[in-house]
């Protein structure tokens, strides 16, 4: 790796658009912000001193917000949250006046949560400061897609010939199609699995190498990550399906299950998992469950993220 | 890269000499200090700061500490350069709390380079007392900082190019004077 190096996009709208060296740049700068992150004291380095970074939110998210919250905080960008609630929105404000009003603020970086996919380009058309997708409807989450790719990474090394299962309601999922992208272009044989009614049409016309399967135990035995989604009832999960029951019986990752997967398998979740539903607690609390260092590796993965787009510009 | 027109100041056999020499000196002032420990600057401070330790072995006939640090986040000028200088790891696998630390690096200049390293290494603890090694002092400081153990001293204008170039990242040694 050469000693400076410029990252080549000004935001981070999605996986779509990476080539395989950008994800890894990611990758291995946060690495070095995992350090940062595992220091016995001082966690907060001066990187982004005196910028300033703007946490849009227009849904409700705990976890990821709070992920980026403390990445900044330990890069120590001071910070704006912006509620949607408690804006002007709530008055009846387009996105594209809330991004005028924001811009005459001069931020560095945004950070947006929006239920419309494609808000992020909109919002990097009307505004100089990078753009940091942090979920647009079920289109995309690159971050999460990133720190995926980092925990994985972390446990084999890497992604070539990787065997993935992602696994569950692959419609309503902005984390898989961020994942597909990021998978497939690192080299890993990603296989989808869910009941025909969650699996979108043209999946294999995007992505042509990947799998797709209704049968969870047929795929199983030979996955070295599974990855299992998240139910999303709010966002009519439930519509899809005769029944809880019926998706539990085929999909759910239970001890059983997980007892034909090799002895050493991956077991991820991008969380908030519905304990019982899509993954139960004796799988979730395993010794294979990575979901917990995945909560821990979104931090330094946004770290990097942040770090590289504000040094960007030249 | 250094250009042909470069001239050499130390070639490898005299940047060697330079090492042991210094190395002799840490031991004539400091080395009866159990506490001591080495870090190396990254990128070309931790090569040297590796071979001191090795020359420091040898003289006092005990392990010295070493431990790495790469300062690219604490320096103040990240948001005026093109690009993003690539963060390496800060490797420190020993507690900072009452120790002797020597800072070691390639060439000491402004004294910017050092004023990042002292802010990055008391993010991971307090020395009792820090001290600069440099294989180079070139002059053109901009800060109140200077080496207690100094290689080769040089006034050197602030246009012209200092390089050190060592073995373990360039393939060969020396000092060189180039535009």
């Amino acid at each position: 790796m050469p000693e400076r190096y410029i990252f080549p996009h000004r935001h981070l709208l999605g996986i779509e658009p990476l080539a395989p060296e950008d994800i890894l740049a990611i990758l291995d700068q946060a690495a070095a912000f995992e350090e940062v992150c595992e220091r016995p004291e001082i966690k907060i380095v001066p990187a982004l001193r005196k910028r300033l970074i703007v946490n849009l939110f227009f849904e409700n998210s705990t976890r990821t917000r709070n992920s980026f919250e403390i990445a900044e905080k330990r890069l120590s960008a001071e910070i704006i949250n912006f509620d949607a609630d408690a804006s002007s929105l709530s008055k009846g404000e387009t996105l594209i006046d809330t991004a005028k009003n924001l811009e005459a603020m001069h931020p560095d970086l945004v950070v947006m949560r929006h239920c419309a996919p494609g808000a992020h380009v909109l919002l990097a058309r009307h505004m100089s400061a990078s753009i940091v997708n942090a979920g647009d409807g079920a289109h995309e989450h690159p971050t999460q897609a990133l720190l995926d790719a980092y925990t994985l990474r972390k446990r084999f090394g890497s992604f070539d010939g990787l065997r993935v299962a992602i696994v569950g309601d692959i419609r309503h999922s902005r984390v898989v199609r961020s994942n597909l992208w990021l998978l497939t272009k690192l080299g890993a044989r990603v296989t989808l699995v869910g009941p025909p009614t969650l699996m979108p049409e043209g999946l294999t016309a995007t992505w042509p190498s990947i799998r797709i399967s209704h049968s969870l135990d047929e795929v199983l035995s030979e996955q070295d990550a599974v990855m299992m989604l998240r139910c999303q009832f709010e966002r009519g999960t439930g519509a899809f399906i005769p029944g809880q029951g019926e998706y539990v019986r085929f999909y759910q990752l239970n001890a059983e299950r997980l007892k034909r997967c090799r002895p050493d398998v991956a077991i991820l979740h991008p969380g908030p998992i519905n304990r019982g539903v899509e993954i139960t607690s004796e799988v979730a609390d395993s010794p294979n469950s990575l979901i917990l260092d995945q909560v821990t590796n979104g931090v330094p993965v946004r770290m990097a993220v942040m770090y590289l787009l504000c040094n960007a510009r030249g | 890269m250094v250009p042909a027109s470069a001239s050499c100041l130390l070639d490898g056999a005299q940047l060697d000499a330079s090492l042991l020499r210094l190395a002799r000196e840490i031991v004539a002032e400091i080395g009866s200090d159990e506490t001591l420990a080495l870090l190396g600057i990254r990128t070309r401070g931790l090569p040297i700061a590796e071979r001191l330790v090795r020359h420091l072995n040898t003289l006092l006939g005990r392990e010295v500490l070493l431990g790495s640090l790469d300062i690219t986040l604490y320096r103040d000028d990240l948001a005026e350069r093109s690009g993003v200088p690539i963060v390496r790891p800060t490797e420190i696998p020993f507690a900072l709390q009452g120790r002797t630390v020597l800072l070691v690096d390639d060439v000491v200049f402004s004294g910017r380079t050092i004023r990042a390293a002292l802010d990055a290494m008391l993010d991971h603890g307090r020395p009792r007392c820090v001290k600069l090694v440099a294989l180079v002092d070139r002059g053109g400081r901009e800060l109140p900082i200077q080496p207690d153990f100094t290689g080769m001293k040089l006034e050197v204008p602030a246009n012209q190019r200092v390089t050190v170039k060592l073995h373990e990242i360039d393939g060969e040694d020396g000092v060189f004077l180039g535009a």
